[in-house]
């Protein structure tokens, strides 16, 4: 009977304590960096897109709600033709972000993308892509793979030796 | 009291209460929310008041849906009985010394009749809902309430004793020198227990139960019909809050600073606040726990209490 | 006052034969609940607040809900309402109607006979129905008391049961190896 008065006193207590509540639309709520929000399509530092059009994103969507089609550019550079997120339908699970082989697809610190019309809810490539290298600043992919797509010659990377020709028969 | 005064007296109560019951919404989710660290409605309005409005407004626009497989008459009249019966026992209550609707010689009876009456809405509206978690929330509700309603009665009867009237007016008279929670605090306590079981709120709520019975017997209702439960059990609280200042805290009796009607709306509120006090820290017996705490505990506790009360008031009469 | 006295037996009449006449048991209570309410009303007016009073808290707020309670539980449904039908035929209650217009015949005869005393009344306090209760009335109070006793104690044994064991292995009985369904015929029978 007691240890009820007492609880009792105690959660009238709670009156004078510091209220937990955040006004959210006035006070903004301080989201880490690492926070898996909006999907971003990033730019490598030369300002040219990181996706190479592999599919994997898709693949690993739980939800299937990204869809892209590759295609190349005259030098062979692939990029998607088109890439369309339903956020109607994402979970913002970070699977995409953990797919992707070239850091292009990324999970960053804002939800508030609220709309009136779940039209408006699938975002194009133009919508998705950023002009930001996002949260791995320096990467370009094409400068470290081994492939010649406009970017660097064959051969001409960083920890990259020239291609062996293989009709020679010298070591 | 000329027939004018008595009508605007009617009025201004009935004016008042509905409201009380309404704004209770906002007290109750204040204080709660409060309670837990929160804040609370604070958008619409001043002070999240205009929740009281929305909420309203929300009930009354809701789709009012009778199940195809209830008992129609029986489903809709249900509500209006818990509504109805709590605004007809407020009939008695002395506000102040000339607010009273009807000062009635057997007030305090008619209490309790009232509230045995409003056992009804419960046990009809959960066998009319034709739905299984309904029914058991209308038969432990049943239970509840008759169960309580005898101790109830009998904690009341001390105060009669003391008091020697059955007439509110007269024992909030009685109080002029001491309340009655000085003489009568196991009748209190006794009181205000049953009061918290009659109206089945928390920690009492065992016949509607969400987690468990999905909100019991007015599982089925929706749109105002719902909102009748609401409201009676809003009224429900101020009802008990109003019977406990008046039986044992001097009902309108204070200091003379105040007007009457103001001591007595101060000290209904308190109580209002204990009532969400309680919702907010304790937890829900179980339905066994209830009955036999009720029956074992409860029972000989007002029993020895009568018996006290009553050599206490044979002595004390005689010498 | 006597008009509210014979608008509320009217009812009271009314809700009463609609309790015989209703299929449907839950409707036949909801009916009977009516006619004690109305009865409340008729001992309100002739004078007897704290019977009437009474007659609500204890036949329409106990008895009747306890009565409702069970039928709740039973689960009558069509079934049950068409019986019911097959029961309430003419020459089934055909012979005590008869019966109770004689009856019905003779009191308004002795009604219109005592001529019109009925409205003098004096109210009846609750101080003065409990000064009789336990003054002259005494016995029978203490003997409705021992009754109702013997009640709650045959109520308390029936609902009295003996804790059972847990487990067929968790017994402490001698005889363990005896076969499953006689034992437990026997913990019925302990």
């Amino acid at each position: 009977m007691f240890s009820h008065f007492r609880t009792m006193w105690l959660v009238f207590l709670h009156l004078f304590r510091k209220k937990v509540t955040i006004q959210y639309p006035e006070e903004k709520v301080q989201l880490h960096p690492r926070y898996k929000g909006r999907i971003v399509l990033t730019k490598d530092p030369d300002g040219g897109e990181r996706c190479v059009g592999c599919y994997l994103c898709s693949a690993a969507c739980p939800v299937d709600c990204i869809a892209l089609q590759a295609t190349q550019d005259e030098n062979g550079r692939r990029y998607p033709e088109f890439f369309r997120i339903n956020f109607s339908r994402c979970i913002f699970c970070g699977f995409c972000e953990d797919a992707c082989p070239t850091y292009a697809i990324q999970l960053i610190p804002d939800f508030e993308m609220g709309e009136y019309k779940r039209q408006d809810l699938v975002f194009e490539k133009e919508d998705l892509l950023i002009n930001s290298q996002g949260k791995y600043p320096g990467y370009n992919f094409y400068k470290v793979a081994g492939m010649d797509a406009g970017v660097k010659q064959k051969g001409h990377g960083a920890n990259e030796e020239l291609p062996v020709d293989v009709h020679s028969l010298l070591p | 009291m000329s027939t004018a005064q008595h009508i605007w007296t009617v009025i201004g109560v009935l004016f008042v209460l509905l409201n009380i019951a309404a704004g209770l919404i906002w007290v109750e989710r204040r204080l709660l929310a409060l309670w837990q660290d929160r804040l609370g409605p604070n958008r619409a309005g001043p002070l999240g008041l205009l929740i009281v409005l929305a909420d309203t407004l929300k009930l009354f626009f809701k789709e009012d849906w009778i199940p195809p497989f209830a008992s129609k008459a029986i489903f809709v009249v249900a509500p209006a009985i818990v509504a109805g019966t709590v605004l007809i026992s407020f009939v008695i209550i002395p506000f102040a010394p000339n607010i009273v609707v009807a000062d009635l010689n057997i007030g305090l009876l008619f209490f309790l009749a009232m509230s045995s009456i409003g056992v009804y809405s419960i046990v009809l509206g959960g066998w009319a809902s034709n739905n299984k978690y309904s029914l058991l929330g209308a038969l432990r509700g049943a239970s509840q309430m008759i169960a309580y309603e005898v101790f109830m009665g009998l904690s009341l009867m001390g105060v009669v004793m003391l008091s020697g009237s059955f007439n509110l007016g007269a024992i909030v008279e009685a109080q002029r020198d001491l309340w009655f929670v000085v003489t009568q605090p196991v009748g209190f306590l006794v009181f205000f227990i049953a009061g918290v079981a009659e109206t089945h709120r928390l920690p009492f709520d065992i016949p509607e139960a969400e987690s468990e019975l999905i909100a019991g017997f007015h599982a089925e209702y929706s749109g105002m019909k719902f909102g009748m439960f609401f409201i009676g059990e809003y009224l429900g609280i101020t009802l008990i809050s109003a019977m406990t200042v008046t039986l044992f805290f001097g009902g309108w009796l204070g200091p003379s600073f105040l007007p009457p009607l103001v001591w007595f709306i101060l000290k209904t509120f308190f109580f209002i606040g204990v009532f969400i006090l309680l919702r907010a820290s304790l937890p829900r017996p179980r339905y066994d726990q209830l009955i036999e705490y009720g029956w074992k505990v409860l029972l000989p506790l007002v029993l020895a209490n009568l018996m006290i009360t009553g050599a206490v008031a044979l002595y004390l009469k005689d010498s | 006052m006597s008009l509210l006295f014979y608008i509320s037996s009217a009812v009271a009449i009314v809700a009463t034969i609609m309790v015989i006449t209703r299929y449907h048991p839950i409707h036949a209570l909801l009916y009977l609940v009516v006619s004690f309410l109305a009865i409340a009303v008729v001992f309100l007016s002739i004078g007897a607040p704290f019977v009437g009073v009474l007659e609500v808290i204890i036949y329409a707020g106990a008895i009747m809900v306890l009565f409702i309670f069970v039928v709740m539980m039973l689960n009558l449904d069509k079934v049950t309402s068409e019986q019911e039908k097959t029961w309430l035929k003419p020459n089934v209650w055909m012979g005590p109607a008869l019966l109770c217009i004689v009856l019905l015949g003779e009191m308004i005869y002795l009604l219109l006979q005592r001529g019109d005393n009925v409205s003098n009344i004096a109210v009846v306090e609750p101080k003065s129905v409990s000064v009789a209760l336990f003054g002259e009335y005494v016995i029978a109070v203490e003997l409705t008391g021992f009754l109702l006793m013997a009640g709650i104690v045959g109520a308390a044994h029936i609902g009295k049961h003996k804790k059972r064991n847990l487990h067929r292995y968790l017994t402490e009985e001698p005889e363990r190896n005896m076969p499953e369904p006689q034992r437990e015929a026997e913990t019925i029978n302990t």
